[in-house]
């Protein structure tokens, strides 16, 4: 399993949403894409803001689906980290729906053309 | 106005230095007398007069800031902003569990500026510790595009006040019209800062174009609960205020305050879950009966 050490590219507050949308397109993705698993490795990271979590974790859940989240490992997360990771898991779950209806509409009008 | 009570929040220091920094910047000249308050040592301490270029007349010994005050900073870029985050821990002499909600706010907040307000200067960031109450007070401030110009980029909104009502909801961001964002940008920064003031039953004040909302503190002993409609918390609105392009943001933090961050989050995650899917049932088609 591909493990990814989020202090090392964030610092002890993961907060910078570029480092967090890097490490979603360039290690997270093409990883989760190709079916296989990660691990998030938070150990060291003191706190985390709700931006660079959603960063690194949404735009996963809209490409690939919801069920990508049980091929991810959130590993070495203190309390407060771990709340922030649970909301943007489930606002996440919530958006899913209208992002794979999008989706739909989408591969409809290119049909219809 | 006696001179012995003015009480300079941070958010009027940063705003201030804002204003001054977009007259230099236009070729503009300041001119003015700056009133004998008990605060001016204090003004100049923080750095006020580096960017309000007025004489003071005084000359003061450099304090240590180191548990008292953070002095003005401008900010134009993410390096920028996670230098300043890693500086300014030390200052507070504070233990990690209350320095959480203090860099947590200060990142979400500069970071709104940076992506959103297209702001000339950046974001000017100042805070003062009072060690009576333990309330670390912080002020950010920006002359850049405004809440309701930035919002009205994918949403509507008829004024200034509903353009900062907006702002303030969970997953309403200018950057799309989908409600909880896109993969970037969740639209969320706001609402969790203000409900770590309502948490710490502390002030919030968010100012931009001519209108103001301001969180009215929680009382102690009050259950504090959070809503994701500002309109539902205790607050107070001004509109018909001297137009401000850009804007400012004010927030009281208390030290050791008694909801605890990991438990904050819970009470984030409640309101936040709530008020989303009421807003995408707001979406939904209704039957038109006739």
């Amino acid at each position: 399993m591909k493990r990814i050490m989020v202090k090392e590219r964030a610092g002890v507050f993961a907060e910078d949403k570029d480092t967090a949308a890097g490490i979603r397109e360039m290690e997270l993705y093409p990883t989760l894409a190709a079916g296989k698993a990660v691990c998030l490795d938070f150990t060291g990271v003191d706190g985390a803001t709700q931006s660079f979590i959603h960063a690194m974790i949404r735009g996963l859940v809209s490409k690939i689906g919801v069920e990508v989240l049980d091929r991810i490992d959130f590993k070495g997360c203190n309390d407060s980290v771990k709340g922030i990771i649970s909301i943007v898991c489930e606002y996440s779950q919530l958006d899913a729906a209208d992002d794979v209806s999008e989706a739909r509409k989408s591969e409809v009008l290119r049909q219809g053309h | 106005m006696h001179p012995k009570w003015v009480n300079v929040h941070p958010a009027v220091v940063a705003f201030t230095a804002c204003v001054a920094e977009a007259v230099t910047r236009n070729g503009g000249g300041h001119f003015g007398d700056i009133p004998a308050i008990r605060s001016l040592p204090y003004l100049v301490r923080v750095g006020l007069f580096d960017y309000v270029k007025l004489a003071h007349g005084m000359n003061i010994s450099q304090h240590e800031e180191a548990g008292r005050f953070i002095p003005l900073r401008r900010l134009a870029n993410s390096k920028q902003l996670s230098d300043f985050i890693i500086d300014m821990i030390p200052l507070l002499h504070a233990p990690p569990t209350e320095v959480e909600p203090i860099r947590y706010v200060i990142s979400e907040l500069v970071r709104n500026v940076l992506e959103h307000a297209s702001a000339a200067s950046g974001a000017f960031v100042c805070a003062q510790y009072y060690k009576t109450t333990r309330t670390l007070a912080i002020g950010i401030a920006d002359d850049g595009i405004g809440i309701l110009k930035s919002l009205t980029r994918s949403h509507t909104a008829e004024s200034d006040w509903d353009a900062i009502c907006l702002a303030l909801r969970p997953g309403i961001t200018g950057t799309t019209k989908k409600l909880g964002g896109n993969e970037y940008n969740a639209g969320a920064g706001l609402f969790f800062t203000k409900s770590i003031a309502c948490a710490s039953r502390n002030y919030f004040v968010v100012y931009s174009g001519d209108a103001l909302y301001k969180l009215r503190r929680v009382p102690a002993g009050k259950t504090i609960v959070l809503h994701g409609d500002p309109s539902e918390d205790n607050h107070t609105k001004v509109t018909g205020l001297p137009k401000w392009s850009g804007t400012v943001v004010g927030i009281d933090l208390s030290l050791g305050q008694d909801v605890p961050f990991v438990s904050l989050m819970e009470l984030i995650r409640g309101a936040f879950s709530v008020d989303v899917k009421r807003q995408q049932k707001d979406k939904y088609k209704k039957p038109r009966f006739t």
